[in-house]
């Protein structure tokens, strides 16, 4: 069979649906105040505020043991409430990686007293993470990476640059993916990851990157010298390909890759108001459509990781179709309502279209460029 | 299991003649006798109904191979026919069937008359199941004479009919035949989807150019990779199509069809594409496949009727209503 799999996503129980229900009134108390330019912020919206209250009414770290502050709910709950959260533009920057990807990889590889340490923070939305994969030099390609980190008895000591990484000036820590022995020649062998104190490591310096849109989420991290305790080594040394491989599994499953511009079509609901047109109901009625069949492909893969089946294939799937769907967002806009885009409009149309615009290229980027997952895919097709 | 005898059905009885002579408009006597044989008519209905009692992905997976071994005659609309005819109750058809719906006929008393457009092997049918207004008809073929012939872009009759008939069978209409019928063309376009996939990796496979097979160029990766893509999403809208008739949503169906719709047109483009000039022809069969496609995504209502009316579903729900909108989907 050529075809990818995607198996039917598992029907809401009763459970889920109180769930989505509960979660609803929640965000609708939480996110009262919040303008619809806030909310197209969607993902990159920072907030520990928010993110405590989400930890203190137990929506963090919803798939994880008891023991370490979870609450031992489906995979397929938590799904439900990360799209209701992208879906209605909550700012969940301040525990998104820690909730999406540094959990759960502390969780599959780390000490227990790593795991007595992270995870208990993470689950009650005090800790921030951020990601450290790419470098200057090595973007897609994650196995020319060059930050070295060289054991020195009970320490590391690491040296080198990472780049684009999302609040290292307002997280806690970083999961640095960093080579422990050979050179970048030696490609996949050789590399590891550390769990870096982002306040508190000396010889650690983060700079801001502005992006085109004037805002500051990313971040240079350049470490020079920089000593990071040896039981910061996260799993095992030398196995950094294959954990951060598992890592980059848990970060592009999720619904975030086709609801980045969703507060755009939001607005442009409230715009064309009044304003029936055969145009907008054809155009409206098919963009819907693409939305609901991505939202079930990707509740689909939720169910999926319920079943610890690989989502891998399916997952680049969504992620590259999904990608697609929320950048072609401003274009199906610009068809029905003129507006010109103004980053600093008091109107909340013309704010959230200069928004999205200016963020929509960075969708294809990260998490896995466009030609990469479409390799992935192709690979999974038996191409290569 | 049923998936295995459709599989030896049609590697027994479709083969390049069939096809050509179905093309001709040439009905196909033998290979609907096995079709009725193997009770396929029925298959959508529940074990009460005397059908198979299928979950969804059962028959999804039916109508997928439908679509993926290009069936010529209209074993969809007939299993389409049936479910909607043992929904209002009434008999079930004796043969070949079409579904439709046809506001502008008129009934005077117990006499119905008007047209009926472009019906699949509409001269070759035991009866149409038609609705006119909130009223299911099950039509006879004695009720109706040719009006005009009509042709799909894959070259199968679509005649349109003219309905002269004293109406002795009508049940309240429980579901819209275009929803029906629009249903299971989504899984028929997935299926010739997944046909074109293969084929497609095969050709990409096996033809060299430049010393190497087409497929070691990133740039052909990328196409299949998105052919890949198009047909998850006609597969998942197809299921997603399913799902909502059974709860009777037809926005849910809207939504199905039309991204169903969108995959047979984006995926159609991609699989010729990469073929190169003998996808174009008709001694390679990704024509069977690629014609059928463009046929199918503008039948059982068009692509402006459904968009309009899951559009208007989302403009009624606004701004704050719309994702709670889609959730329901």
């Amino acid at each position: 069979m050529s075809a990818i799999p995607f198996p039917a996503p598992p029907a809401d129980s009763a459970a889920v649906t109180a769930l989505r229900a509960e979660f609803r009134a929640f965000l609708d108390r939480e996110l009262a105040g919040r303008s619809p330019r806030q909310r197209s912020d969607n993902w990159y919206g920072y907030d520990r505020g928010f993110s405590r209250a989400m930890g203190q009414a137990g929506y963090l770290g919803m798939t994880w043991p008891k023991q370490y502050g979870g609450h031992e709910r489906s995979a397929f709950e938590r799904a439900v409430i990360v799209e209701e959260c992208l879906a209605a533009g909550a700012p969940v920057g301040a525990h998104w990686i820690a909730d999406r990807q540094s959990g759960p990889s502390v969780l599959k590889f780390g000490t227990e007293t790593q795991k007595q340490f992270f995870l208990p923070k993470i689950a009650a939305g005090e800790f921030s993470f951020g990601i450290g994969m790419s470098e200057p030099d090595s973007g897609s390609d994650l196995a020319a990476t060059r930050t070295k980190a060289v054991r020195d008895g009970d320490v590391y000591r690491v040296t080198g640059t990472k780049v684009w990484t999302s609040f290292a000036h307002e997280a806690d820590y970083v999961i640095l993916f960093c080579r422990t022995s050979g050179t970048p020649a030696d490609r996949h062998k050789g590399t590891s990851q550390l769990l870096v104190d982002l306040k508190k490591t000396s010889g650690l310096s983060i700079k801001p990157i502005i992006d085109l849109a004037g805002q500051h989420h990313f971040n240079e991290m350049h470490f020079e010298d920089a000593v990071v305790p040896a039981d910061m080594l996260l799993g095992e040394e030398g196995q950094g390909w294959d954990q951060v491989m598992s890592e980059l599994a848990f970060e592009r499953s999720g619904p975030e890759r086709f609801l980045s511009s969703i507060e755009l079509l939001v607005q442009l609901l409230e715009v064309l108001k009044g304003r029936d047109s055969d145009a907008a109901q054809i155009t409206v009625g098919r963009v819907t459509a693409r939305l609901a069949v991505l939202r079930r492909l990707s509740r689909s893969v939720a169910g999926m990781l319920q079943e610890h089946q690989d989502a891998s294939l399916q997952a680049a799937i969504v992620k590259d179709v999904g990608a697609l769907f929320e950048q072609s967002l401003p274009d199906v806009a610009r068809e029905l309502f003129d507006c010109e885009p103004d980053p600093r409009s008091a109107q909340a149309y013309a704010g959230v279209l200069a928004n999205i615009v200016h963020n929509a290229p960075s969708w294809s980027l990260r998490g896995g460029t466009r030609e990469i997952l479409r390799g992935i895919i192709a690979r999974g097709l038996g191409t290569r | 299991m049923l998936a295995d005898m459709l599989q030896r059905l049609f590697e027994r009885s479709l083969d390049d003649q069939v096809q050509a002579a179905a093309r001709d408009g040439q009905w196909q006597p033998a290979l609907w006798a096995e079709i009725e044989e193997m009770g396929l008519p029925l298959a959508l209905l529940s074990e009460d109904q005397g059908g198979f009692g299928l979950s969804n992905a059962e028959a999804g997976e039916a109508l997928r191979l439908l679509g993926r071994h290009a069936m010529p005659l209209p074993v969809a609309e007939t299993m389409a026919a049936n479910r909607l005819l043992a929904a209002a109750g009434l008999e079930l058809a004796v043969g070949p069937a079409g579904l439709a719906r046809a506001d502008d006929c008129q009934r005077v008393g117990d006499r119905l008359t008007g047209t009926v457009a472009r019906v699949a092997w509409g001269e070759q049918l035991d009866c149409l199941a038609l609705a006119v207004g909130d009223t299911l008809y099950r039509v006879p073929s004695s009720g109706w004479t040719l009006a005009e012939p009509g042709t799909a872009a894959n070259f199968h009759p679509r005649p349109t009919l003219t309905i002269d008939w004293i109406c002795d069978a009508a049940a309240p209409l429980p579901y819209c035949p275009l929803a029906g019928g629009a249903t299971v063309r989504a899984f028929q376009i997935a299926g010739a989807l997944e046909a074109a996939l293969a084929m497609t990796l095969n050709h990409t496979a096996t033809r060299v150019q430049f010393g190497k097979p087409l497929q070691k160029n990133q740039v052909v990766q990328h196409e299949l990779a998105k052919l890949a893509g198009e047909l998850a999403c006609a597969t998942a809208a197809a299921d997603l199509a399913q799902e909502a008739l059974v709860r009777r949503d037809l926005r849910g169906v809207a939504a199905g069809t039309l991204r169903a719709r969108e995959a047979a047109g984006a995926g159609a483009s991609i699989a010729s594409q990469m073929h190169g000039a003998i996808g174009f022809t008709r001694e390679y069969p990704l024509h069977l496949h690629t014609t059928a496609l463009w046929a199918w995504r503008d039948e059982f209502g068009g692509q402006v009727m459904w968009a309009k009316l899951l559009g208007q579903a989302a403009l009624d729900a606004g701004g704050p209503g719309y994702w709670s909108m889609v959730t329901e989907l």
